[in-house]
């Protein structure tokens, strides 16, 4: 008997109870749409739920993979056992070390992030008695690619319910939410455990460790995890880091987010399958870039001393903002949830523009937010409906006045 | 049910001052973060409003309708100076993490709502346990956001360490447990009481509006 009849079976067998959904949750991932229409004259296409989730995932894989060699990598670097990189393919980032020291640090996240994650979406069918819907998938995959790869495993599964019961299954699951379910899980981070979702120590694996051990007395060194955003919000750089090093990813940060180079080959991929809006990646770097102008263009006038505190970052060519935090991956896999972002053409150039603009904002100007593009992000899928509003309000009011041009 | 011990339990759940008529939110977000503080408002707003029911509701004949809503603030104002008065003197510190929010319950949406919507038409024992019974109502959300709000957010309840010490490492922080700082913050406050909201709306399906 094959697979699918197997579980066709077992869901006949439990129709009707109260764990039925539960039983049924393979088969409906597997082989099952989430709604099927009858009757009636339909066109058929291939794009439904899950194969926009699927292809999302597998635009996140290598993210994934190179951010497990980055952990590892990382680590050596910074304990100094290993040479720094030269280039994307340099000969002691690619090593089995590094991939095995990072996989023991980062499947863990993933595997807390799924397995909490759908036991909470397996709960909410049981209990609504509806079928377990798709939508985690995606979240649980991003989830551990925006996290400091030392952050406790318990923290993020706390996070992990929280996101998924406010930021989704309050307001009815799947296709409901207003918040992006990953970056609600992000923020509740964020604000929960600052300590270990900002600062110097969290980004590099063992830093934290290492620095409790200093404190006991022991005789070792210290290991700086720091951001380059962290670095510049001070006012200072980094050493040894070229804009190559930025762009191939070879920089701490959170787990996935660090190769550019990734981003853009995940990017070219949705949209080339037509499940990400090139539209709202484009508008989110154009507004990137015209905030970064605006403070390039502050301080060439000379409007700000040099020892403002804001110097250091807006002094930042305006370019390198995109490469330097997470605004690309924001950009590529966040903006973009067709959920949570605006639905119509010109909605979604407002909606992009915005959260590039105010991303930069934040970075720039609040020192306590290093990086700003998940609370931007945020922000605008709040503003989304809003804009939509007013978008298909002007179009129904040009409409109107050539129909009275018309009709006169 | 009798009809006066009806207006003592409505309050309480089914028609509560914050979770079903969403008044008094602002006090109810600004001042949870810790348990005593709760509690201490609860008392202020419990006597304010007992009082203040009574007053106006023995005054409710000769108030001119026009200046009513000055003579309610009148009344309240006077209530809320004595109950900070006394705060000040006997309570010092606490009076000073209450802060604004003291005085603030002159502007507080239930103590108005129930002067004009019940004491100006009813006798003043009815109005009485109308205000004990609003106040007590609010008082409940107010104790049940201030207890998870201090339990979570500082791993205390009414300032003695019930998880143990954070410092120390001793308890629960042993095992590498850390208090939720956005416990502390006025946002998780309103996402309690919207949690709160659910879950007695979820039980009750009658509370639930189109």
């Amino acid at each position: 008997m094959s697979l699918k009849s197997k579980l066709h079976n077992l869901k006949e067998k439990y129709k009707g109870k109260k764990m039925a959904p539960a039983f049924n949750a393979l088969h409906t991932f597997l082989y099952l749409p989430n709604e099927t229409t009858h009757g009636g004259t339909h066109v058929k296409a291939a794009d439904d739920l899950k194969r926009t989730m699927n292809t999302v995932i597998m635009a996140l894989v290598p993210c994934l993979i190179y951010g497990m060699f980055n952990a590892g990598y990382q680590h050596y670097l910074a304990t100094g056992a290993i040479e720094a990189a030269d280039g994307f393919l340099g000969a002691s980032f690619w090593t089995l070390d590094n991939l095995i020291l990072g996989a023991w640090q980062v499947l863990p996240l993933v595997i807390v992030s799924y397995g909490v994650g759908l036991a909470v979406e397996f709960l909410f069918a049981v209990i609504k008695g509806h079928e377990v819907e798709e939508g985690y998938l995606v979240t649980g995959m991003l989830v551990p690619l925006i996290v400091p790869v030392d952050i406790p495993l318990w923290m993020l599964a706390v996070a992990v319910i929280f996101g998924v019961v406010i930021g989704k299954e309050v307001f009815g699951g799947t296709g409901m939410n207003i918040l992006n379910p990953a970056l609600t899980i992000r923020a509740f981070l964020f604000f929960a455990y600052p300590t270990w979702m900002s600062g110097d120590k969290v980004w590099v694996h063992g830093a934290v460790e290492r620095s409790q051990q200093i404190a006991a007395g022991q005789n070792v060194d210290a290991i700086s995890g720091e951001t380059l955003l962290g670095a510049y919000a001070q006012n200072s750089t980094l050493p040894g880091i070229d804009y190559w090093d930025m762009f191939w990813g070879l920089i701490p940060g959170s787990v996935g987010e660090t190769s550019k180079f990734l981003i853009i080959i995940g990017a070219l991929f949705l949209i080339f399958t037509k499940v990400g809006s090139w539209r709202i990646m484009l508008s989110t770097i154009i507004g990137a870039l015209v905030m970064g102008l605006i403070f390039n263009g502050v301080v060439d006038a000379g409007w700000i001393p040099d020892t403002s505190k804001f110097y250091g970052l807006m002094s930042v060519p305006f370019w390198q903002h995109l490469i330097i935090g997470s605004i690309l991956f924001g950009a590529v896999y966040m903006a973009t949830d067709p959920v949570t972002a605006s639905q119509t053409n010109k909605g979604k150039w407002i909606y992009g523009f915005l959260i590039g603009f105010i991303s930069i904002m934040i970075r720039v100007f609040n020192p306590a937010y290093p990086e700003g593009v998940f609370l931007a992000i945020l922000l605008m899928n709040v503003f989304a409906p809003t804009i939509d509003h007013y978008v298909v309000q002007a179009n129904v009011k040009k409409r109107m006045k050539r129909l009275k041009v018309k009709t006169a | 049910m009798g009809k006066d011990t009806k207006l003592i339990l409505d309050p309480l759940a089914d028609n509560n001052p914050i979770t079903i008529q969403v008044l008094g939110i602002c006090s109810a977000l600004a001042i949870t973060a810790e348990l005593e503080a709760s509690i201490v408002m609860s008392i202020s707003v419990l006597f304010v409003l007992g009082v203040g029911n009574v007053v106006i509701s023995l005054m409710r004949n000769i108030i001119p309708s026009k200046i009513r809503i000055i003579v309610q603030l009148i009344v309240v104002a006077t209530l809320v100076i004595i109950v900070d008065l006394v705060l000040k003197a006997f309570a010092y510190e606490l009076s000073k993490t209450l802060s604004v929010f003291v005085g603030l319950i002159i502007t507080n949406c239930i103590i108005m709502g129930r002067f004009e919507a019940f004491a100006l038409g009813n006798g003043p024992w009815r109005s009485f346990l109308d205000g004990i019974g609003n106040s007590l109502g609010y008082a409940v959300i107010l104790i049940i956001v201030g207890f998870f709000r201090e339990l979570l957010g500082s791993g205390t309840l009414l300032g003695i360490k019930i998880l143990g010490d954070p410092v120390a490492k001793t308890g629960l922080y042993a095992f590498g447990y850390e208090n939720n700082g956005f416990m502390l913050l006025s946002p998780m406050a309103l996402i309690v009481v919207g949690i709160i909201i659910w879950v007695q709306r979820s039980r009750n399906k009658a509370l639930i509006e189109d």
